[in-house]
């Protein structure tokens, strides 16, 4: 079933590179998206959905809820087969093999809980049959840089609701995958949490480029991570506008999202997202 | 120790009853019998004594039919459950069997059994085994596909295959259901193996009990009986600790 044996090497390099920052990055991949349409039964999900990203692009997908915006991130990584129309990851339409190119990073963090942080983050690469010693080294180097150091063996129950996401991150990272699939990763946080981890994945997205696809309610927590965002109606889902974000942005988050010009765009985004829920 | 000291204190006052009832024959008259078959908990502990190794002989014969019986309706249970999960064919071929089994009469199945497999330890495995079997492979059939689909979801884009979402999801977030049916199965397996040994009484606490209420031995019959209950306390008590050892994330 699964067309990944190229996979293992990837993530050595993958391992090689996020242990020494500077070095170069793995493969990226980008995503097409052509005349998309999606119904479970009577229902239509999505009406018609074009989109282009580039390898190492980051997108942001933006709509209402219940708009089918989960569902167009299970049908980029190839847990669900479209109803029509095309969907390719890295010019590869199967579904197998779409599969075996993202990573899926769920709204709710749902690391196991017989498991502690550390296999829950090797999860990937145990899958890949490599031994548990070993994978644990691997993920272990990745903690401390993850301000996670010290709660390795610990077990998500005792985690804080902002470990527990990043620790769902880092599993997801470590896959290797050259597109990330993040389906509102921070919905759960409070507002404070919420804000630093978003601080803290744009400063790992820029150290570790990847092809991404953030789905969000948040306009303004999509704009900060992403380059562009689409703006999606509500069920069935169509693109209302694709806007980009100001360009460069600062580092700091709250400079970032205060900035005017990205002030604007926010208005335009909210906008169309209004007019689309109508 | 309020775990403890709770059922303890009430037993103590349940038997307290029952002594000062016996001895005085407000229980014989209550029942309308005669006084002597009626047991008092003083005569049931003096003859747990003076009969201890035939006792503990029959008992032996019991726990062992109920431990093989019981293991072999676990390896069964749990391999039908997964096969069930894992095949829609397999479910629809046999859960209907399996919920019509629960339903053959064990009182009428045995002595059939005793005809088809012969005296001995055969047509009683065959009972354990059945009863046994049916909360095991429920329960467990039920946590299996209780699990989150999401967490299927994430599995498979983090290249498991359908083994490694069998062993690393489905079957630890399956294995408290799993043992909320063994517990209950085995309370049933020493019901279980006393009917067994009722229609072949041969040996066995099961046989013992039947002879001595032939007999109006009842003090020796309420003895076998408590032995009984300790070996299901007993049993269960080590499953759930099993439990507690296995299932730390709740």
């Amino acid at each position: 079933m699964r067309q990944d044996t190229k996979m293992p090497a990837e993530t050595e390099e993958f391992a090689g590179s996020i242990a020494s920052p500077a070095s170069a990055v793995g493969a990226g991949a980008s995503v097409s998206i052509r005349d998309l349409g999606h119904s479970y039964g009577e229902l239509t999900t999505i009406a018609r959905l074009d989109l282009e990203l580039p390898a190492h692009g980051v997108l942001g997908l933006v709509g209402p809820s219940g708009c089918g915006k989960s569902t167009v991130l299970e049908l980029i990584a190839g847990l669900q087969e479209p109803s029509r129309g095309e969907v390719e990851v890295a010019g590869a339409a199967g579904a197998p093999e779409r599969l075996a190119h993202c990573a899926l990073m769920p709204q709710r963090d749902l690391l196991l809980p017989w498991l502690s942080a550390i296999d829950n983050a090797a999860l990937a690469l145990r899958n890949r049959g490599v031994r548990r010693s070993e994978a644990r080294d691997r993920a272990a180097r990745l903690f401390e840089r993850f301000g996670l150091a010290g709660f390795e063996r610990a077990r998500p129950s005792e985690l804080s609701g902002g470990m527990r996401q990043r620790v769902a991150f880092l599993r997801t990272l470590i896959a290797g995958k050259p597109v990330l699939a993040l389906d509102e990763p921070f919905a759960s946080l409070d507002a404070i949490t919420r804000a630093e981890m978003q601080q803290w994945l744009a400063t790992t997205l820029s150290a570790d480029p990847r092809t991404a696809i953030l789905v969000s309610h948040d306009v303004e927590e999509a704009l900060y991570l992403c380059d562009s965002v689409v703006v999606l109606s509500s069920r069935p889902a169509r693109t209302i506008t694709r806007l980009s974000s100001p360009a460069p942005r600062a580092a700091d988050r709250d400079e970032a999202v205060t900035d005017p010009a990205f002030v604007t765009v926010r208005e335009h985004a909210m906008q169309a997202l209004r007019g689309g829920s109508e | 120790m309020r775990r403890w000291l709770l059922p303890t204190l009430f037993l103590a006052i349940l038997i307290g009853a029952w002594q000062l009832a016996a001895s005085s024959g407000a229980l014989a008259d209550l029942l309308n019998l005669e006084s002597f078959v009626v047991a008092s908990p003083l005569e049931i502990a003096e003859s747990l004594w003076q009969s201890r190794s035939l006792l503990a002989e029959n008992a032996w014969v019991t726990l062992k039919e109920v431990l093989i019986g019981y293991g072999c309706a676990l390896v069964a249970g749990v391999s039908f459950a997964i096969a069930m999960h894992l095949s829609e064919t397999v479910r629809l071929t046999f859960q209907p069997l399996i919920i019509a089994s629960q339903t053959i009469p064990i009182v009428v199945l045995a002595p059939i059994l005793v005809i088809g497999f012969g005296f001995g330890i055969g047509p009683i495995l065959v009972i354990i085994g059945l009863v046994c079997f049916f909360p095991i492979t429920v329960n467990t059939l039920d946590g299996l596909s209780s699990v989150d689909p999401e967490a299927i979801k994430m599995m498979r884009t983090l290249d498991a295959s359908r083994g490694q979402i069998l062993r690393r999801v489905e079957i630890p977030s399956a294995s408290p259901y799993f043992f909320s049916g063994a517990k209950i199965a085995v309370a049933i397996a020493v019901i279980g193996a006393v009917l067994g040994e009722l229609a072949a009484p041969d040996s066995g606490l099961g046989a013992l009990i039947f002879r001595d209420m032939n007999q109006l031995e009842t003090a020796r019959a309420f003895a076998a009986v408590a032995i009984l209950s300790a070996m299901a306390i007993l049993l269960y008590a080590i499953l759930a600790l099993a439990e507690r050892r296995i299932v730390t994330w709740r």
